[in-house]
């Protein structure tokens, strides 16, 4: 499916500072109180940045401000995830995207590990059972199995 | 036809992990406009919901709100399309033609009964004007509307059309248009405003309906809330410079270039209600006022009729608008009061039915 990326238009900007509206930095505040709540509460805190009257540039300042921290990953599930720690331990970025790369949320997450990186419980048990399975199927076949055929 | 699957098994069948069910329902907590916390409580009543059956009937419309709410992002609306709502009948959106699709409408209505969802696009001619401006396979738009919403849990009218008369009713009205809330008094309607409205917006008071089962808390316009509850002018990110009184006078000069307040180029921000600030258009890219463009009110009552888009709040003359403005010239002095005062003014305004000339508003400037 064509995307707003594949329309070939050129943004002619006059030469100027970039924008600034402002709205980047109570942000950053209220990412600061939901840290301190994790630190002192172990209470976790999720921020839709979605909800935020952002002009442009307020998202990349904020994003610049949060920095990039040691950890990325990204979960492919209907279409991927980023997730990456900022330069703050415990202050995560999410960004969600659907299967056609277009963006669909995009939030913070003040965690130890964001929620979404945790395997779910029933999933567990879903992949115990699949474990089981596959040992069942490698014992019953072992020519199936690279290990047990060198052991011949 | 609705089904009797519950979401989560369609979802699970349809190979969707639970991981990806947590985006989609933070995604969905988004675009309800409820706060990320909501994202697990979303889950669990999605996990249990049935699809519902939903009827979209297009009258006196353009097709622009079908248009919005088809642009609306992947994969929410596709799975609310195809996997999570049943929509039985749409016009633009269904094969079936002619009498098949008639029978379709009926056949959902009746399977349904008492359950399913109308959603209307367009005003209609009311019961005492000429039927025979809108009609649909031989049937007036108003017996249409009557007869479908006969069995519906509730009504959804999107669009200012269906939900205030829109376009069709402004001045001079010639097809005696009315709006869909003026002739349903016995079921609940929801006011889903804007010319179009916000495409998630529309998903998601569908999604809340889904979600819940419930209808969302209304305005006094009968518009939900969680969407229209705050202006425009409240949330734009122009608002700093609002408040410190720099406004943009022209189109092009350094003040339009530097991003300052469109107030004095004709923004209604102040008297309007919704989502656009934050939620944005073209999937988030930008929206109007962030395009350099004036919000033009789009989503109020009677907005055509309201003055000329690129005048400073061209609401009819008088007091109020001369204080209107002068409180737009000082900015920070009034601030949201603005605000709440021109809603009162665009109302008086849409009761007196004022006229405004040209030179009118020249001399409010
Ligand atoms: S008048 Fe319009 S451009 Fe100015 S702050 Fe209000 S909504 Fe934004
Ligand atoms: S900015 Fe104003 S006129 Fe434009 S779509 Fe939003 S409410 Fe309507």
């Amino acid at each position: 499916m064509a995307t707003f990326a594949d329309i070939p238009i050129r943004i002619e900007q006059p030469d100027a500072e970039p924008q600034q509206f402002g709205h980047a930095v109570p942000i950053l505040n209220e990412i600061r109180h939901a840290l301190a709540r994790l630190a002192e509460q172990g209470e976790t805190t999720r921020i839709d940045l979605g909800a935020m009257p952002f002009g442009p540039g307020d998202e990349a300042r904020l994003m610049a401000l949060l920095g990039q921290g040691e950890v990325a990953a990204q979960v492919d599930a209907l279409g991927p995830t980023r997730i990456w720690e900022t330069r703050f331990a415990g202050v995560w970025v999410l960004d969600y995207a659907n299967v056609d790369g277009e963006r669909i949320a995009l939030q913070i997450e003040v965690d130890e590990v964001p929620q979404m990186l945790r395997a779910p419980r029933a999933d567990m048990t879903d992949s115990l059972a699949a474990l089981d399975a596959a040992l069942v199927s490698a014992a019953a076949d072992p020519a199936a199995d690279p290990a047990a055929k060198s052991r011949h | 036809m609705a089904t009797s699957k519950t979401l989560g098994e369609s979802l699970r069948q349809h190979g969707v992990s639970r991981r990806g069910f947590l985006k989609f329902c933070a995604a969905t907590a988004s675009m309800m406009a409820l706060p990320p916390t909501m994202a697990p409580a979303i889950a669990k009543a999605l996990e249990q919901a049935r699809r519902p059956s939903v009827i979209w009937l297009s009258f006196q419309e353009c097709t622009g709100c079908t248009e919005s709410l088809t642009r609306s992002f992947s994969p929410t609306v596709e799975n609310l399309i195809f996997d999570v709502i049943s929509l039985d009948y749409h016009h633009t959106l269904q094969a079936a033609a002619g009498d098949a699709a008639e029978h379709a409408r009926e056949q959902a209505m009746t399977l349904n009964a008492g359950e399913y969802l109308v959603v209307v696009d367009g005003s209609l001619p009311g019961p005492r004007a000429n039927p025979g401006y809108s009609t649909i396979a031989g049937i007036s738009n108003y017996e249409m509307l009557m007869e479908t919403i006969e069995g519906a849990a509730a009504v959804v009218a999107v669009g200012t059309c269906a939900a205030f008369g829109g376009l069709p009713k402004a001045n001079p009205n010639p097809t005696g248009a009315v709006s869909v809330q003026d002739l349903v008094k016995h079921k609940p309607v929801i006011n889903v405003s804007g010319c179009p409205p916000v495409p998630m917006v529309i998903t998601g008071v569908l999604a809340q309906f889904l979600t819940f089962g419930t209808l969302p808390e209304l305005d006094e316009h009968g518009r939900p809330r969680a969407f229209f509850g705050q202006s425009i002018h409240d949330r734009c990110y122009r608002r700093p410079f609002y408040d410190k009184g720099r406004f943009a006078e022209t189109f092009d000069d350094e003040g339009a270039k530097a991003g300052w307040c469109l107030y004095r180029l004709g923004c209604k921000g102040p008297m309007t209600y919704n989502a656009c600030a934050t939620m944005k258009w073209n999937g988030g890219t930008s929206w109007p006022i962030e395009a350099g463009y004036p919000c033009l009110g789009c989503s109020e009552p009677d907005f055509w009729d309201a003055g000329r888009f690129y005048k400073s709040l061209s609401v009819p003359t008088g007091a109020p608008g001369d204080l209107l403005v002068t409180a737009g010239a000082v900015g920070a002095a009034v601030g949201v009061g603005a605000g709440l005062m021109s809603r009162q003014q665009s109302k008086h305004a849409v009761e007196r039915h004022d006229t405004v000339t040209a030179d009118q508003l020249e001399e409010t400037l």
